[in-house]
C-alpha cells in the first residue's frame, strides 16, 4: 500500500506507489540531485523532482534496476516487466514483459495469475519468485524463461537474492531459507535452513556484500536473524527488532558493518556494528535511540565478521530508529553511498542524503 | 424511485420509461444501483459518490492531514492553558499549509493539463481549495485562536490581505512601471493599500507623487503624516484598549479637521482617501471594485471606524456590510453564508453549511475535530447517539475505505471514534479485497493490534481456503498457524494424507519435514508429522525405531481410525524382515489393533469388503503370527554372541 518499493540507482531513484486494484498504480522516476554533493552551507539540494512516470498494471511487489536504464518490476498480476528509462526525453516505456510468469493452477484463467513477490537481477539474468511457489530464471531480451522450477516450494516464496553467481537464496512463509543451485538440473534446493521454534514466515533476505556466508533475514514477527550458511541449519543470532512484519533488510553495499531494516510498525532501524563506536559521532540527531549491548569479538575483526557474535567482549551494536514520528508502515528502503531512500504507506518517499554525516 | 432519507442526489440519471432506481446507503454517502430500460437492453449502472478521493492531486491532502490529525490526537493533554492554545493554533496552521500545498500542485496540474475538461476540473478544484482555506483561516482566527478585541482586527487584516489577490497584478504593474505616479492606475493602487491598511506602502507611493508633482507636496505631507500617526491595535501588551481608543479618537478628530478645512479639496483622490480614513461608508463603498468582496469591505470598515471591535460585535457589522456591499443586486453565495455564520459565531451552522456545500467530508471532519479539541462543541448529541465530531469522522473514514490504498488512513480515524469507531472498523475491514498476501498481512496486523479475533480468524480462513484451492498446501498451513486454526490444520493434513494414499508418496516434503512446534496445532497434523518421520526412519533403515513409532501412532490414538489399515499394511515389510524387529509384546499389540479394526466392522461391511481387503487382513494375520512365532523363540533362547 502507499509506496511499496524504492530502488536506488546512482543518479535517480524509482518509486512505485501502487497498491491494489486497476486504478492508478505508477512507476515513477525521481531525481535527487548528485548524491554526496552538499550545497554551499551543507544543506541538501531541495526536494526530489519527478522526472517521468508510467502506469503499471497491478501492484508493484518488488523491483530492481537491471542496469543504468532498465528496471525490472514484479507485479501482483504475476507479470514481470522490464521498463526502460529514456534519459534523453525523460520517458519510461515498457521494454519487455513476461506475462503470467507466476500463476496458480490455470494459467489461462483471467484470475489465474499469482503475485510475483520478489525479483533479483544480475545483468542479464533475472530471477523471480512468487506466491505460486515457483522460481523463474529469465534472461533480458530472451522471450522464454531460461529455467522454471514449478512447485519449488509448497508455500509462498517471499523474497530472493543471489548467493553466488549461480546460486540463489529464497525465503518462504513457513520460515525456511533455501539455497538453490541453478546449475543443477534437479528441482530440489541444495540446502534448507529453518528457524527454531515457531515457523514464523520470513519476508526478506539479504547477503553480506563481502562475506558470502553471512545472510540476514527478517520475519513476520519483526525478528532479524543472522545466518552462517557454512554451518548448521539454524540461525546464528536472533535479534528482537520490530513489532510487526519486517519488510526489507539490506546490508549497506559498501559499508557492510551497517544494516538497515524497515517494518510494518512504521520504523526503520539502522544497525551499526562498526567497532569504534565511541569515536563516531551520533550521525542522526533525530529519532529514538536505543543502545543494546551485544557481544563482539573485536580482535580478529577482518576474519570474523561483527555480525557473527560469539563471546561476550567489549563492543556493542548500536541500533537507531531513523523515523521520529512513526505512523504508517515503511514498505521499502534502499541505500547507496551516503544516501538512504525509503517509502511509506502514507504515500511518501523520504530521502536522507547524509547517512554518515 | 426510492431515495435514502436526507440524501441529496449528486448524479443525473437518464430516465427511460421503465426504469427502476434503487439507492443503497453505503459508507454514508450512498451508491445508486439502477437498471435502465426496455426489455431488450439491460444495463446496470453503478453510480458512486465520493469521487474526490480518486483525484490524484488530492491524495497528498488526505495523507498529510492524516499525519496532522494523528499528531493532534496523540498530543492530547500534554499542555494546558495558553501553551495548549498555541499548540492548537499551530495545528490549524499546519492544516492550512497542507491545503495551500495542495492548491499549488493542483494549479500546476491545471496549467500543464492539455485536455480542456481536465484543465477546468483542476481549476475548479483550485478555487474550492482556496475557499476552504479562506474559511479555515477565519475559523482559526475567531475560534481556535479566539482573538480578542485589538489583535482581532490585525488578524482580520492579515486574512484579507492573504485572500484578496485579484488586485495583485495591478499592484505589480504600477510598482514596476518607470514612473508610477504617472500610471493611470496609480491612485487605484494607493487606494488598495489604504483599504487594506498597508500604510507604509501607501506612504511610499505618496512620496513618489510628492516628488513628481510639486503642487501636491503639502497635501502629501499632511496625508503622509496622518497615515503615519494612525493608531493601530498592538499585539503585545504595550497599551490597553482604552488607551488605544483614546489615541484613536484624537487622531480621528484631527483627520476630521483637515477634511473640513478643505485641505484636500483640490485633489479628489486624496480627499477620498481622507474620507476613507475617517471611515466614511460611502467613500469606502465607492471603491467596491478594488475590494471585490463584502468581507473585505467589512474589515476596512472596522479598521477605520471601529478598530477595537470585540468578537461578539462582529455579527452586526458583518450583516450590515454584506447588505451594503451586495446592495440587493446579488444574493449571497454558499461561501458568503458560511462566512456570515462564522462571524455570527454559529459554529454548528458553519459546519452544516460546509457539509452541504462541499463534495467530500474532509474539510468538515478535520475542522470539527480541531474545534472539538478546542472544547468549543458541546456534546451536541445527534438523534442516533454519537456526537457531531464522531459522526463526521466516521463519514469521512468510511469514504476512505472504498479507496484501494487510502483505507489505511481510515483505520486511524476509526480508532479515534470512541463510540462507533470499532464497529465501523470491524465491518469495513472485512470487506477490503485481498488480492495479495502482503495486503492480507497488513489487514491482519491491524486486526491483531486491536484484538479483533473474529476478523483475524475470518481473514486467515479466506486466505487459507484460497491457498488450498490453488494447491498451495504450505501457504494454507501457514495461514492456519497464524490463526491458530486447528480445524483448518486438520483439513490440510487430511489433504496431505489423501494425496499420499492416492500417489503412494508425500508431496511437499519440505513442509512436512519441517513442521516444528506447529505440528501440535492439531492432532491430525501431529499424526502427519510423525507418520512422515516413520517413513524417514524406515528409509534410513532404523527399523526398530520406526517400528516403535508406528506402534505408538496406533496405541496412543494419534492416528485416525481410518488410517489404521494403512499403518498396519506399512508394518508388513517390517514383519517380513530377515531379523526380528517387533518384540512379542509389540506383536501382541499389533494383533490387538488388527482385531479391534476388524471387529469394529459390522457384518454387512465385511460382506462388502472386496477380495483385496480380505486378503490384506489375511496376510497381516499370517505375518503377525509368523513374527510372533519367531520372536517367542528368539526371546526364549539365551542370547547368542
Amino acid at each position: 500500500d502507499g509506496t511499496s518499493c524504492v530502488s536506488v540507482c546512482a543518479r535517480c531513484l524509482a518509486k512505485s506507489d501502487g497498491v491494489i486494484s486497476i486504478q492508478d498504480n505508477r512507476i515513477s522516476i525521481w531525481s535527487v540531485g548528485d548524491l554526496g554533493n552538499v550545497g554551499l552551507n551543507g544543506e541538501y539540494q531541495g526536494e526530489p523532482q519527478l522526472l517521468c512516470d508510467i502506469r503499471h498494471n497491478g501492484d508493484v511487489m518488488d523491483m530492481q534496476f537491471l542496469d543504468q536504464e532498465r528496471i525490472v518490476v514484479a507485479s501482483s498480476t504475476g507479470n514481470v516487466t522490464i521498463f526502460r528509462h529514456h534519459q534523453n526525453n525523460q520517458t519510461l516505456s515498457a521494454n519487455q514483459r513476461w506475462e503470467k510468469a507466476h500463476y496458480h493452477v490455470d494459467r489461462d484463467a483471467s484470475c489465474g495469475g499469482a503475485a510475483c513477490t520478489g525479483v533479483i537481477c544480475s545483468n542479464p539474468e533475472i530471477v523471480t519468485v512468487g506466491e505460486d511457489g515457483r522460481i523463474n530464471l529469465f534472461r533480458a531480451d530472451q522471450k522464454d524463461a531460461v529455467r522454471t522450477i514449478d512447485n519449488a516450494d509448497s508455500s509462498t516464496l517471499h523474497a530472493v537474492t543471489f548467493l553466488r553467481t549461480t546460486e540463489i537464496l529464497t525465503v518462504n512463509s513457513i520460515g525456511q531459507l533455501k539455497i538453490w543451485d541453478l546449475r543443477q538440473q534437479r528441482n530440489e534446493p541444495s540446502q534448507i535452513f529453518s528457524l527454531t521454534g515457531d515457523r514464523v514466515p520470513l519476508h526478506c533476505v539479504d547477503r553480506h556484500p563481502n562475506q558470502q556466508h553471512i545472510v540476514a533475514t527478517g520475519g513476520q514477527d519483526g525478528m532479524l536473524s543472522i545466518w552462517d550458511i557454512r554451518q548448521g541449519t539454524m540461525p546464528v543470532s536472533l535479534l528482537n527488532a520490530h513489532e510487526a512484519e519486517m519488510w526489507e533488510v539490506h546490508f549497506h553495499p559498501s559499508n557492510p558493518d551497517h544494516l538497515f531494516t524497515c517494518s510494518e510498525d512504521g520504523s526503520l532501524w539502522h544497525w551499526d556494528t562498526s567497532t569504534s563506536v565511541s569515536e563516531k559521532p551520533s550521525f542522526l540527531h533525530q529519532g529514538g535511540r536505543s543502545t543494546t549491548y551485544f557481544s563482539h569479538n573485536t580482535i580478529n575483526q577482518s576474519v570474523v565478521s561483527a555480525w557473527l557474535s560469539n563471546d561476550p567482549t567489549k563492543d556493542r551494536m548500536e541500533i537507531t530508529n531513523l523515523i521520529p514520528n512513526q505512523t504508517l508502515s515503511v514498505n521499502s528502503l534502499d541505500i547507496l553511498g551516503p544516501c538512504l531512500v525509503y517509502g511509506t504507506d502514507a504515500e511518501a518517499i523520504y530521502v536522507n542524503r547524509h547517512l554518515f554525516a | 424511485s426510492e431515495q435514502a432519507a436526507g440524501e441529496k442526489p449528486h448524479c443525473e440519471l437518464q430516465r427511460t420509461e421503465s426504469c427502476k432506481v434503487q439507492v443503497t446507503a453505503e459508507g454514508g454517502k450512498g451508491k445508486a444501483l439502477c437498471g435502465e430500460g426496455r426489455p431488450s437492453s439491460s444495463c446496470v449502472f453503478v453510480v458512486r459518490k465520493d469521487q474526490d478521493i480518486y483525484i490524484q492531486t488530492l491524495r497528498k491532502l488526505f495523507n498529510e492531514s492524516h499525519g496532522i490529525f494523528i499528531g493532534l490526537q496523540r498530543s492530547e493533554e500534554e499542555f494546558a492553558g495558553k501553551s495548549r492554545k498555541t499548540q492548537l493554533v499551530q495545528v490549524s496552521k499546519n492544516y492550512r499549509s497542507v491545503i495551500r500545498a495542495c492548491m499549488e500542485d493542483m494549479h500546476q496540474a491545471a496549467v500543464s493539463a492539455r485536455d480542456p475538461a481536465l484543465h477546468s476540473q483542476y481549476s475548479t478544484q483550485v478555487s474550492i481549495l482556496s475557499a476552504m482555506e479562506l474559511i479555515w483561516n477565519l475559523c482559526e482566527i475567531l475560534f481556535v485562536e479566539a482573538a480578542v478585541a485589538g489583535p482581532l482586527l490585525l488578524r482580520l487584516l492579515d486574512w484579507v490581505r492573504l485572500h484578496v489577490c485579484d488586485v495583485d497584478n495591478m499592484v505589480r504593474e504600477v510598482l514596476s512601471s518607470e514612473n508610477p505616479s504617472k500610471h493611470e492606475l496609480f491612485w487605484n493602487v494607493v487606494d488598495v493599500f489604504v483599504l487594506q491598511g498597508r500604510m507604509d506602502e501607501a506612504r511610499h507611493l505618496l512620496s513618489k507623487e510628492a516628488s513628481a508633482n510639486p503642487t501636491s507636496v503639502n497635501m502629501c505631507r499632511i496625508l503622509d503624516d496622518l497615515m503615519k500617526k494612525m493608531p493601530v491595535p498592538s499585539l503585545g501588551n504595550t497599551q490597553t484598549l482604552t488607551e488605544m481608543e483614546l489615541k484613536w479618537q484624537h487622531w480621528h478628530e484631527e483627520c476630521q479637521r483637515y477634511l473640513q478645512d478643505g485641505t484636500f479639496a483640490s485633489n479628489s483622490h486624496m480627499e477620498s482617501i481622507c474620507k476613507i480614513l475617517l471611515g466614511d461608508e460611502n467613500a469606502i463603498l465607492e471603491k467596491k471594485e478594488l475590494m471585490t468582496t463584502w468581507y473585505h469591505f467589512l474589515v476596512t470598515r472596522l479598521l477605520y471606524s471601529h478598530p477595537t471591535v470585540k468578537p461578539m460585535e462582529l455579527r452586526f457589522y458583518a450583516q450590515s456590510s454584506m447588505d451594503l456591499f451586495l446592495g440587493g443586486e446579488s444574493s449571497p453565495e454558499p461561501l458568503d453564508t458560511i462566512l456570515m455564520a462564522a462571524f455570527e459565531f454559529e459554529l454548528h451552522q458553519v459546519i452544516k453549511e460546509c457539509s452541504i456545500a462541499l463534495s467530500n467530508w474532509w474539510f468538515v471532519a478535520h475542522l470539527t475535530d480541531l474545534l472539538d479539541h478546542c472544547k468549543l462543541l458541546q456534546s451536541h448529541n445527534l438523534y442516533f447517539g454519537s456526537n457531531m465530531r464522531e459522526f463526521l469522522l466516521l463519514e469521512y473514514a468510511s469514504g476512505l475505505f472504498s479507496h484501494y490504498s487510502l483505507w489505511q488512513l481510515g483505520v486511524d480515524y476509526f480508532d479515534h471514534c470512541p463510540e462507533y469507531g470499532r464497529v465501523y472498523l470491524e465491518l469495513h475491514i472485512e470487506r477490503i479485497p485481498l488480492n495479495t498476501e502482503q495486503k492480507a498481512l497488513k489487514v491482519l496486523r491491524i486486526c491483531e493490534q486491536r484484538q479483533m479475533h473474529e476478523q483475524v480468524r475470518s481473514i486467515c480462513k479466506i486466505m487459507a481456503m484460497k491457498a488450498l484451492r490453488n494447491n498451495r498446501l504450505g501457504s494454507a498451513l501457514s495461514w492456519s498457524i497464524r490463526a491458530k486454526d486447528a480445524a483448518f490444520a486438520t483439513l490440510i493434513s487430511d489433504r496431505f494424507l489423501k494425496d499420499y494414499c492416492e500417489k503412494g508418496c508425500f508431496s511437499d516434503l519440505d513442509l512436512i519435514d519441517n513442521l516444528g512446534p506447529s505440528m501440535l496445532l492439531s492432532d491430525r497434523l501431529t499424526f502427519l508429522g510423525k507418520y512422515r518421520e516413520f517413513h524417514r526412519l524406515y528409509g534410513e533403515k532404523r527399523f526398530s525405531e520406526a517400528a516403535k513409532l508406528l506402534l505408538m501412532l496406533m496405541t496412543a490414538h494419534i492416528a485416525p481410525c481410518s488410517f489404521w489399515m494403512t499403518l498396519l499394511t506399512d508394518a508388513l515389510p517390517l514383519l517380513e524382515q530377515k531379523e526380528v524387529i517387533f518384540s512379542a509384546e509389540q506383536t501382541y499389540e499389533l494383533m490387538r489393533c488388527l482385531e479391534d479394526l476388524t471387529a469394529g466392522k459390522s457384518d454387512k461391511q465385511k460382506f462388502q469388503d472386496d477380495d483385496v481387503e480380505t486378503m490384506k487382513v489375511e496376510m497381516l494375520r499370517l505375518a503377525l503370527a509368523r513374527n510372533l512365532a519367531r520372536v517367542i523363540v528368539k526371546e526364549g533362547t539365551l542370547e547368542g554372541s
